[in-house]
């Protein structure tokens, strides 16, 4: 049943983002309107039944992959997750590619650049003990351990990314999902890279451009807030130059 | 660079949180049984208390606007760094001689 328009229609006209060679154009296709439908069903009835040619991503569709975000209705979401009785309105809806990434074909982005920052931001576990050193204990509640268990749950998708207005007006900002993995190292006690890291973070692309607007929590699935985690890393950056190790 | 400039501009808006509080509740005292710049020149010229509040003032607003008006360059426009960091650094110069020589007409003599 649609939500909005009361009751259930029979059908929903999908305005689904087509590539062409100019660029590309939203195309409509007429799709059945099913109990429990989700949008990437509603995508994948299109391709198997209307237009094999559509080009779109997904792995896992119970929302652990994070590779089926798209933009629906200007919103970037888990198209597995989503609902079609959550969206569609008037027996309408709108899927587009995700925002701030070059588009591949269709509804396919390009994820290099998003990864690249996470590379950038040094979002990677530096060891400081070998195979033969016991195994660390880090005590779960440390404050340490809590900030970085609050943040640690990104499974890399770009809806944060695809959110976040300053990627979109500054496309080298190195954006939500790797500063927030960036925080989380930060708090690990057994990482060895968080002067480095700090210094990759705190420079022209890093989180000082956050504008805090928290579109990246408004549309995390996973319910992650990584402007908390960015004004984290502007704090330890804020210490580290008033002791004059930035 | 962005540490500092970003410790630097929360520093003065904490400066200048407090002097926009005084400076509103000035107006509304002023303006009560009407304003006339002999009435103002009369509570400013020679307080040295006063050159200090709006001098302090001055600094802390050229000083915020400037590294506002950074972050706004680096986004919205496609100047070069150096064409940013040129601009901004004017723009709080700008603001500090204009800011300054009205403090300075105020409360001088």
């Amino acid at each position: 049943m649609n939500s909005a328009s009361g009751k259930a229609q029979p059908m929903i006209e999908a305005r689904v983002w087509r590539s062409t060679p100019r660029g590309g154009e939203l195309v409509s296709y007429s799709v059945p309107n099913r109990d429990s439908q989700t949008i990437l069903d509603v995508v994948t009835y299109i391709q198997q039944r209307l237009d094999p040619g559509l080009a779109y991503r997904f792995a896992c569709r119970v929302g652990m992959c994070g590779s089926c975000a798209m933009t629906v209705n200007g919103q970037p979401r888990w198209t597995c997750r989503t609902h079609v009785d959550k969206v569609v309105r008037d027996g309408k809806v709108v899927i587009e590619p995700l925002a701030n990434l070059p588009v591949i074909k269709d509804l396919v982005t390009d994820m290099s650049p998003f990864f690249a920052k996470w590379q950038k931001a040094e979002g990677r576990f530096v060891p400081t003990a070998g195979r033969g050193d016991p195994v660390a204990r880090v005590d779960p509640a440390s404050p340490q351990r809590l900030a970085a268990s609050a943040a640690i749950e990104c499974i890399n998708c770009a809806v944060c990314y695809a959110a976040c207005d300053v990627v979109r007006w500054k496309p080298d900002y190195l954006g939500p999902a790797a500063l927030n993995r960036a925080w989380t190292l930060q708090n690990d006690e057994r990482d060895g890279g968080q002067a480095a890291r700090l210094r990759a973070v705190a420079g022209d692309a890093g989180c000082h451009n956050c504008h805090s607007h928290q579109s990246c929590m408004a549309a995390c699935p996973n319910e992650l807030n990584p402007t908390e985690s960015i004004a984290g890393l502007k704090r330890q950056a804020a210490r580290a130059a008033l002791r004059g190790e930035l | 660079m962005e540490p500092r400039l970003w410790l630097l501009q929360r520093a003065t808006a904490l400066v200048m949180a407090p002097l926009v509080v005084v400076h509103l509740i000035l107006i509304v005292y002023a303006v009560q049984g009407g304003l006339s710049a002999e009435e103002i020149l009369a509570r400013t010229r020679g307080s040295l208390a006063w050159a200090a509040f709006y001098g302090l003032f001055v600094l802390a607003a050229a000083l915020h606007a400037a590294i506002g008006l950074r972050s706004i360059l680096r986004e919205a426009t496609r100047l070069s760094p150096a064409a940013v960091a040129l601009t901004a650094l004017a723009f709080a110069v700008l603001l500090i001689l204009l800011g300054l020589r009205a403090v300075y007409a105020v409360t001088a003599g």
